[in-house]
């Protein structure tokens, strides 16, 4: 049957919506060798059609039509496999922060680092140009209600300079009142638990 | 995945395409030359007219279009009469699941297959009627995953934003300050990550 290899990278995705998997390079190439078939042969037999069309016998219009909506379904599986990759893609520069885990980096394709790296350039970018100094889009996702927060530590992270030069030495299951500012991306990160009383 | 704010069907919607790599029985009008190999039960090379398959949706579609149709399409069974008579009499008690796993998403590209718009006046009654009891389920503390099995995908998908979102609400109405936290696909790495550790 045509374009089951295409629906196979769809369900890749759809069996894991919140991570990646890995960028499957053997089943996109199987995907285009089947539509470069597909397409030379349509053209082989539009040829033919051409040439006997004034001959009384089968016409091979329908075998074309069935061909060109194959082709037509697998680039529609080829794109949304790309683009619904790189929804993801998006959603990790901005929960993960500018670097991304290096086992999730082993699942993407060369063109998809290129992506990523231009995309976080451009954040980059856009983040410095706004206002007089810049801005950080990415904290205050929440609205702030108080300039210091309680946290606690997670994990054995070590040493953390605050911007006022203290150096903290972060431990797990120690606590410290933080400034929300500096903390927040490393809460986002799994490092620190915001304790809520 | 959300529900995508954009127009529909989206081009890129992973469940459109799932929903619509659904089998049609058809019947073809006309012979098709050299394409045999899609029908797995003849060797012969040609499809000869008057064949019955399954293909489809997304074929079928194009195929039953059009001035010159190649492709007769029928509605899938547990859209006909029989089906409906279940869903009319109390389609709250049906395994909407068991029936097709797009039922709602499928329904409404099959129902064109049917000169009456029966199956489009089904399909409304089931909603409405099922998704009372949706409501209470998402209402409910209580967790029974029989429910949740028992839903097509698009009930899935209301339930899971509506429970989410019911929870956001809660939160805030008991704290009225939003803790901050972990990115979930942080949090989703770290599991697994922790699953291989062991």
């Amino acid at each position: 049957m045509f374009g089951e290899k295409a629906v196979e990278l769809i369900k890749e995705l759809d069996r894991c919506p919140t991570s990646l998997p890995p960028y499957n390079t053997d089943l996109v190439s199987e995907v285009n060798n089947e539509m470069r078939h597909l397409i030379e042969s349509n053209q082989d037999d539009a040829r033919s059609e051409e040439e006997n069309r004034s001959l009384s016998g089968e016409s091979l219009l329908p075998t074309i039509k069935c061909r060109h909506s194959a082709v037509i379904r697998n680039i529609r599986c080829l794109l949304a496999y790309h683009y619904n990759r790189l929804r993801v893609l998006r959603t990790m520069r901005w929960q993960f922060g500018g670097v991304l885990p290096s086992d999730i980096k082993q699942n993407l394709s060369h063109l998809e680092v290129e992506w990523l790296t231009k995309y976080s350039n451009s954040l980059a970018q856009y983040m410095r140009s706004v206002g007089e100094e810049g801005i950080n889009l990415a904290t205050n996702l929440k609205p702030p209600k108080s300039l210091y927060i309680e946290v606690r530590c997670l994990v054995n992270y070590g040493k953390f300079e605050l911007n006022n030069g203290i150096v903290l030495l972060l431990k797990k299951n120690s606590r410290h009142f933080l400034p929300r500012s500096e903390c927040e991306e490393l809460i986002r990160q799994g490092v620190l638990e915001h304790l809520v009383s | 995945m959300s529900l995508q704010p954009s127009y529909l069907p989206n081009y890129f919607s992973i469940d459109d395409i799932l929903a619509s790599q659904e089998r049609i029985p058809c019947t073809f009008s006309v012979n098709v030359q050299k394409l045999g190999n899609l029908n797995p039960s003849s060797e012969e090379t040609d499809l000869k007219a008057g064949t019955a398959l399954e293909l489809p949706l997304w074929l079928v579609q194009d195929l039953s279009t059009g001035r010159q149709p190649v492709v007769i399409p029928e509605l899938p069974k547990v859209y006909k009469e029989g089906y409906r008579e279940i869903l009319k009499a109390d389609a709250s008690a049906v395994d909407l699941h068991k029936f097709n796993l797009y039922y709602f998403e499928l329904g409404s590209y099959v129902r064109v297959f049917d000169r009456k718009s029966d199956v489009a006046d089904t399909l409304i009654h089931a909603f409405t009627n099922r998704f009372r009891q949706l409501m209470d389920v998402i209402d409910s503390t209580e967790h029974n995953p029989t429910d949740f099995q028992r839903m097509d995908s698009l009930e899935r998908r209301l339930f899971k934003e509506s429970k989410e979102s019911r929870m956001k609400l809660h939160t805030w109405l008991e704290h009225s300050t939003t803790p901050i936290e972990t990115a979930a696909m942080v949090l989703n790495h770290k599991k697994r990550k922790r699953g291989t550790d062991l």
